[in-house]
């Protein structure tokens, strides 16, 4: 276990820094993390996704997979890698504060 | 000194992954591989040759069978197995199974992949084995390549075969 500081607060974050208690996430933390990811600016489609991350979180106890995310945003694919280049699912839980989704898809 | 593909913390930065079989149980897990290396962030190339070309075949990519002869795995005995129609059957219900899941059927399967920036490649030799063209492949395709170009693509990461 290990912590983070974002928007002046200290947040407890595991091994590959996702939160582990998403209720301590603000929305200004967001811009932070993404930049610590590679991602400059946090655009209103990065938004779209994020929000729905932890919508999904919050609705099912666990961010959604890259397919999920894609059938239910209504981001497609291709745009969900041009946005988060490294792993859509994956950056954009972290973004969004929640912790990293398990899925094979 | 190699570093086997990886970097300096030990993580996986790139996948070339080669499809050599024709059955559902023989492409599933490359397709798998390669759509999980991507969900990480990992580059991945897919490289079809032998009876791998029929999961990139038009014709062919929506009628891939599971193997029920001769496939110790299913547990179903060889004289079962070849019963008229069991092949097909089988395919069905595990096809069935795997839609509960949300795994996509292949043909869906790889132009997901192909969306997420992994390269799909046809194998050269393969191709001239059988007498295909580029046209009998899906659009996704981006390029039909020897074994030794299938070398430098995979330069510096990890191949797996399958």
């Amino acid at each position: 276990m290990a912590s983070k500081v974002y928007d002046g607060t200290e947040v407890a974050v595991d091994g590959e820094g996702f939160f582990t208690d998403p209720q301590q996430w603000r929305e200004e933390m967001a811009p932070q993390i993404a930049a610590e990811c590679g991602i400059e600016t946090l655009t209103e489609q990065h938004w779209q996704v994020v929000k729905f991350m932890r919508h999904e979180y919050a609705e099912k106890g666990t961010g959604p997979s890259v397919r999920a995310l894609s059938k239910t945003s209504g981001v497609t694919i291709k745009e969900l890698y041009q946005l988060f280049p490294k792993g859509p699912a994956k950056l954009a839980a972290k973004i969004a504060g929640i912790p990293k989704p398990r899925g094979c898809i | 000194m190699s570093n086997d593909g990886a970097t300096e913390n030990g993580t996986i930065e790139k996948v070339s992954i080669i499809v050599s079989k024709g059955s559902l149980e023989g492409i599933y897990p490359a397709l798998i591989m390669a759509n999980g290396a991507r969900a990480e962030g990992i580059e991945a190339n897919l490289f079809f040759t032998f009876f791998g070309l029929d999961a990139i075949h038009k014709a062919r990519h929506e009628h891939i069978k599971l193997a029920t002869v001769g496939n110790p795995g299913l547990h179903l005995a060889t004289w079962a197995g070849g019963l008229p129609g069991m092949s097909s059957a089988m395919t069905q219900y595990m096809s069935h199974k795997m839609d509960q899941l949300d795994i996509p059927p292949i043909p869906e399967f790889i132009e997901m992949i192909a969306d997420t920036g992994a390269g799909l490649y046809a194998c050269q030799a393969s191709v001239d084995l059988f007498g295909l063209t580029r046209d009998d492949f899906i659009d996704q395709v981006k390029d039909i390549i020897t074994v030794g170009e299938f070398y430098s693509l995979a330069a510096g990461g990890q191949i797996i075969f399958t």
